[in-house]
């Protein structure tokens, strides 16, 4: 098993006092006083760190918007840890100018995503899948760096988020036979009821659950023709930004998905206010329901559809509450005569 | 030149030409349609109104028998109830016309004389007009030497159903040209009858309208009354549409006749309702709106006695013609 | 062409008349077809002087004795004194129907089947007073009262009776659950059919209600109070609580109540959006509308005029789904516009209870005022006015059906909701123009579509963003079809299997 972080290969860490507070922007220079290299990124095989002939190519991860991937607008970056505290990466910390670029992004990519055949979707969706899989040994190394599991169970997570994407996607043919209807209208009339996409969501990812979460939050949004601007879990946002490079490769259309790393509270103000954005999944601001609160007020403004937080076990079984809630019903009458 | 002609003149040059007109002309929509015929019939036609109404009624009757088993006798008992539709109270008012077949028209014609009810005729191998054009031009011009009023025909709907429009328009012109009569003496009007439960579309009656208005119509009429689908208040309701379309663009105000299956005085308000709230007064009038029926003044006749004397009356108390 | 008379020149001379025969002529030239007055009588809803509180099976006076009249918004008449609710009254309401609420969900749903059956039929017993009813209190025509509301309020009281039995079939889980305790807040526009579009999918899923009346049209709730009463409704499964904005503020906070529904207008549902966010109560909202009614060069004309007549001027216009906005192709303006003027003559307004009245009384002198106001930044905005030429009664609130042409998008009329007789007209040239104009509003609740071509009305309809869509019709409803908005115009369906959603615990 590669992949595996080397916890016990790693110098014992100096004091609890010493480790940076958690999530607090700081210096590179930490790196040297954790004893923390590059080696220990959960993406180098074991072999190249102990060989250590050749230094690793480290990737900077970056926010995924409107198909690019930019830096943050603002140069901020922050640490991101490992459930250990020992330093993984420097995340971009995204700032309300790119929440409102991803906003813009999603909004353009909305006609042809939306409009696009149901298959199509499908197609492209399950194609996501495929890429998942290819890459599953670096999603399970930084699912179990991310949330501190076991290798076998980061990769049981990884598959399950793997199988979670092929059941949404082909959901995305199916979805307006279940929640649409031919209404039986007193009338000599054609009535029919079909669902269609809400528009743009913006999508906070639960904390716990770093790419499963992530996919069970995500892939409901997209599939039915939403377009999505998705704020990862701020702790662990790594398998997030990896899986903008997995969209970007996956035939999605720029823009369908955006992905942004940083404080959840400080992305999720300016995206629940915002007045271009028709939805919001408040998943992410489950553990602080003051936020929650303050955020659905906000979203008040332009009565947007608001998927409350609630007790997931994202582990469990899938259903079609998350598919079904980011659909508006339209409803068209015709007549029926000669 | 007539204005009809100059508005549209190229429209009947050519088949292609009258074809492109009627099927350019804006569609119905029949749930809509009727809709609000179905609207118009709520109106709630009371008192005062209601008397006007029946009045109006009686005097644009076209009191009708088309049997094969008429006779002379049939056709005088008609006529002198349309003269004195009830003996019991002479200001009724006395029906539009009196419509019978070719040969019955000296008869009706001698019955009705010194009044000024008309004789109406059926024409050109009524009801289904199925006999060659010499023979339904001259069944016209036999009704009009026997001095009627006015001549009902009927179009060819096998035509017009397999689109030879330019010979449905001018077949109504040469009947129209045998409805002249020579010497000063007036014309006879020309009613053109589609047998809307034939042409089976709202889309045809529109056109079928236009058609003989562009040919040359004083009236259109519903229905021969001899199919299972007579005058509906929605085809109906079309035919005064494209009346009032036609005086729109052309200045001619072509008449409107209902026919068959108009029995009751409720009925008949409807269809008055109809006309006020599509052309207006000036088309409540004789002149300008008929109903074809038989049974229909009877029902009015009752109908105006409740008025007059706030009791329901009942069969025995009209005649029975 | 052979000459005939009935071919000239002059637009009056014609066919040549057949002059009417009799003894004497016939009826004198009247200028028209006048209609006698035709009035329903008023004796067929008796108002009592007064009315109370409906909280757990009784009327009951307000808490603090507060009352407050009701109008007749065409005679400007007071018809009865209403108890005024406060905060106690929504206390004891509430808890009314939380106490009702276990034995009520947990009755078999053929039971709760039944009651809704029996309420469905008293309805129609009662139809012809409560339409009368219905329009004394709103102003609306008695035509639509009667022909509209009446059979719509029982339609759906006997569509969503049959869903109560058959809850576990409608997409909803296995063994779905009511929420609880419903609060639910209307509007005056359809005051006893949006009862039953609160009301009847509600008690079908087994939530018990408290219900708030809007403040100008209250009687037709507590006349089905009476209703409920006869159908031998169990007590504080429907209570009923009239008052104003205040009221329902009450009801909208109180912490017993597990979902509110409203129907009203946009501000007024995001403040309850507001109040709600963070406490997990439930919330569908059908709010305001600006619906574009679109009209190509190739549309059914007649139908299409009909369709702008009905879209705008039903109930006085203040419907939130109207057809507000007139999107016309420039090719056929003229003809269209020449023809909708021509039928607007033909409008009876007036008595709202005289069966041949078209259009009735606006509903309160604040929303006369409204619809003055914006019709008044119309003109100052340079939009050209046209009323209907047409006497106005002296007394009570009227206002003349209107329409304004030279409309363009930065226009307040063609962004505000008038909620009233007010058509606003502009011009397109292109389908994707009018899809785009059509959708240049915070709105989504309606759009109207009118050509003859099939395949541009699925491409339209395709592409608007409307909850409810009506190709070559208008305002049509009907209980098993959904209705709501997208947008500012609210979320949630109400009617149809996905009305159920609302008041089940989906999730």
């Amino acid at each position: 098993m590669s992949g595996k972080p080397q916890k016990a290969q790693k110098p014992q860490k100096p004091q609890k006092s010493q480790k940076p507070p958690k999530g607090s922007t700081q210096d590179r220079h930490d790196e040297q006083q954790t004893g923390r290299t590059g080696q220990d990124r959960p993406d180098r095989p074991r072999e190249e760190r102990t060989t250590a002939v050749r230094l690793n190519v480290f990737r900077t991860y970056k926010l995924f918007i409107g198909g690019a991937f930019p830096r943050s607008e603002s140069g901020r970056v922050y640490q991101v840890t490992d459930t250990a505290g020992d330093w993984l990466a420097n995340a971009p910390r995204a700032s309300r100018k790119d929440a409102r670029d991803a906003v813009v992004a999603a909004r353009k990519a909305f006609p042809r995503w939306s409009g696009a055949t149901a298959y199509n979707r499908g197609q492209i969706l399950y194609r996501v899948a495929e890429m998942l899989q290819g890459r599953r040994e670096q999603f399970a190394a930084e699912v179990a760096a991310a949330e501190g599991l076991p290798p076998g169970t980061a990769a049981a997570r990884v598959d399950a988020a793997v199988d979670r994407w092929v059941w949404y996607a082909g959901w995305s043919d199916k979805v307006a036979q279940i929640a649409g209807a031919a209404n039986p209208v007193a009338g000599p009339y054609f009535n029919l009821s079909t669902p269609e996409p809400t528009g743009v969501v913006a999508v906070l990812a639960p904390p716990e659950s770093s790419l499963l979460g992530l996919v069970s939050v995500l892939a409901p949004v997209i599939a039915t023709g939403n377009t999505a601007v998705v704020v990862a879990a701020e702790p662990a946002p790594l398998p997030a930004l990896s899986l903008g490079e997995v969209l970007a490769t996956s035939d999605v259309p720029g823009g369908v998905v955006n992905v942004l790393s940083g404080r959840t509270a400080e992305l999720a103000g300016p995206l629940a206010a915002h007045q271009d954005v028709n939805a919001i999944d408040l998943t992410g601001a489950g553990p602080d329901p003051a936020l929650a609160r303050e955020l659905e007020k906000a979203a008040a403004e332009n009565l947007k559809r608001v998927f409350r937080p609630r007790a997931e076990d994202w582990t469990a079984g899938q259903s079609t509450d998350r598919l079904l809630a980011f659909l508006e019903t339209k409803t068209v009458w015709h007549p029926m005569g000669v | 030149m007539p204005q009809t002609a100059s508005a549209f003149a190229d429209v009947a040059a050519s088949d292609a030409a009258l074809r492109r007109f009627l099927h350019g002309l804006p569609g119905v929509d029949a749930v809509g349609l009727q809709a609000r015929a179905a609207a118009l019939a709520t109106r709630s036609i009371k008192t005062t109104a209601k008397a006007y109404a029946i009045d109006l009624a009686i005097s644009m009757v076209d009191l009708t028998t088309l049997e094969g088993a008429d006779t002379a006798g049939k056709v005088r008992s008609l006529c002198a109830k349309g003269r004195v539709p009830d003996p019991a109270d002479r200001s009724t008012p006395r029906v539009a016309a009196v419509c019978v077949y070719p040969d019955m028209v000296p008869v009706a014609r001698q019955a009705l004389a010194g009044t000024e009810i008309k004789v109406a005729s059926v024409a050109t191998a009524f009801p289904s007009g199925r006999a060659a054009l010499p023979v339904r031009l001259a069944d016209t011009r036999d009704a009009v030497a026997a001095g009627a009023d006015e001549i009902d025909m009927v179009i060819d709907r096998g035509a017009f159903l397999s689109g030879r429009y330019l010979q449905v328009h001018d077949e109504i012109r040469a009947v129209k040209a045998e409805c002249a009569r020579p010497g000063g003496e007036p014309d006879a009007h020309l009613k053109v009858i589609f047998e809307n439960g034939e042409l089976a579309t709202y889309d045809n009656i529109r056109r079928a309208s236009w058609l003989a208005m562009l040919a040359g119509a004083d009236f259109i009429k519903t229905s021969t009354g001899k199919v299972a689908v007579n005058a509906t208040l929605p085809g109906t309701l079309l035919m005064l549409e494209a009346v009032r379309d036609f005086h729109a663009a052309t200045g001619t105000r072509v008449g409107v006749k209902p026919a068959g299956g108009i029995r009751t005085t409720k009925d008949a308000i409807r269809y008055l309702v109809l006309v006020n709230e599509t052309l207006g007064a000036d088309w409540l009038s004789p002149d300008r709106f008929r109903f074809g029926a038989s049974s229909l003044l009877n029902d009015l006749l009752m109908q105006r006695q409740k008025l007059s004397s706030g009791r329901y009356s009942g069969p025995d108390y009209v005649t029975v013609d | 062409m052979t000459e005939q008379p009935t071919a000239t020149t002059t637009p009056t001379t014609t066919a040549t008349p057949i002059t009417p025969a009799g003894p004497r002529s016939a009826p004198g030239p009247l200028p028209g077809f006048a209609y006698a007055p035709a009035p329903e009588s008023r004796d067929l809803a008796e108002i009592a002087p007064s009315y109370g509180l409906y909280i757990g099976g009784e009327f009951r006076e307000a808490h603090n004795g507060k009352s407050f009249t009701t109008l007749d918004p065409s005679s400007e008449e007071p018809l009865s004194e209403v108890a005024y609710g406060g905060a106690e009254d929504v206390d004891a309401a509430v808890r009314a129907a939380r106490d009702a609420f276990p034995a009520w969900a947990g009755l078999p749903g053929a039971e709760r089947a039944k009651y809704l059956f029996r309420i469905a039929r008293i309805i129609q017993e009662r139809s012809r007073e409560l339409a009368v009813l219905e329009t004394r209190d709103n102003g609306k025509p008695i035509r639509e009262s009667r022909d509209t509301d009446l059979p719509l309020v029982a339609a759906h009281f006997f569509y969503y009776a049959g869903w109560a039995d058959k809850l576990a079939h409608a997409g909803f889980g296995t063994d779905p659950k009511p929420l609880g305790v419903a609060g639910q807040v209307i509007p005056w526009n359809f005051p006893l059919l949006m009862l039953a579009w609160k009301v009847a999918p509600a008690l079908a899923c087994g939530n018990t209600v408290v219900l708030k009346p809007a403040e100008t049209t209250p009687l037709s709730a507590l006349f089905f109070a009476d209703i409920c009463r006869q159908a031998g409704l169990p007590a504080g499964v429907v209570n009923i609580v009239t008052g104003d904005g205040t009221t329902g503020a009450h009801l909208v906070a109180h912490p017993g109540v597990d979902k509110i529904a409203f129907t009203g207008s946009t501000a007024v549902g995001k403040e309850i959006a507001r109040t709600v966010a963070g406490t997990g109560k439930r919330l569908t909202l059908e709010l305001g509308g600006k619906g574009a009614n679109i009209v190509f060069d190739d549309a059914p004309l007649d139908q299409a005029v009909e369709g702008i007549v009905g879209g705008i001027f039903f109930n006085q216009g203040q419907v939130c789904c109207a057809g507000s906005r007139l999107l016309v192709q420039e090719s056929v303006q003229e003809e269209l516009l020449a023809a909708l003027k021509r039928r607007l003559t033909t409008l009876r307004v007036g008595d709202p209870l005289d069966k041949n009245t078209d259009i009735g009384a606006i509903n309160s002198a604040e929303q006369l005022a409204r619809i003055a106001s914006l019709t008044e930044a119309g003109e100052a905005e340079g939009a050209e006015r046209w009323s209907v030429p047409c006497e106005l009664p002296s007394d009570g609130y009227w206002f003349a059906p209107t329409l304004f042409t030279g409309v363009s998008q930065a226009h307040r009329i063609a962004q505000e909701e008038i909620f009233g007789p007010v058509l606003s007209v502009l011009t397109f040239r292109t389908p994707e123009e009018a899809v785009a104009k059509a959708n240049n509003t915070p709105y989504g609740l309606s759009a109207g579509i009118w050509t003859e071509k099939g395949s541009r009305i699925l491409w339209m309809a395709d592409r608007l963003r409307a909850g409810v869509v009506w190709a070559n019709t208008f305002n049509r409803f009907d209980p098993a079809s959904p209705f709501g908005g997208y947008q500012e115009s609210g979320f949630g369906r109400e009617g149809g299997r996905h009305g159920l959603e609302a008041y089940l615990d989906v999730r």
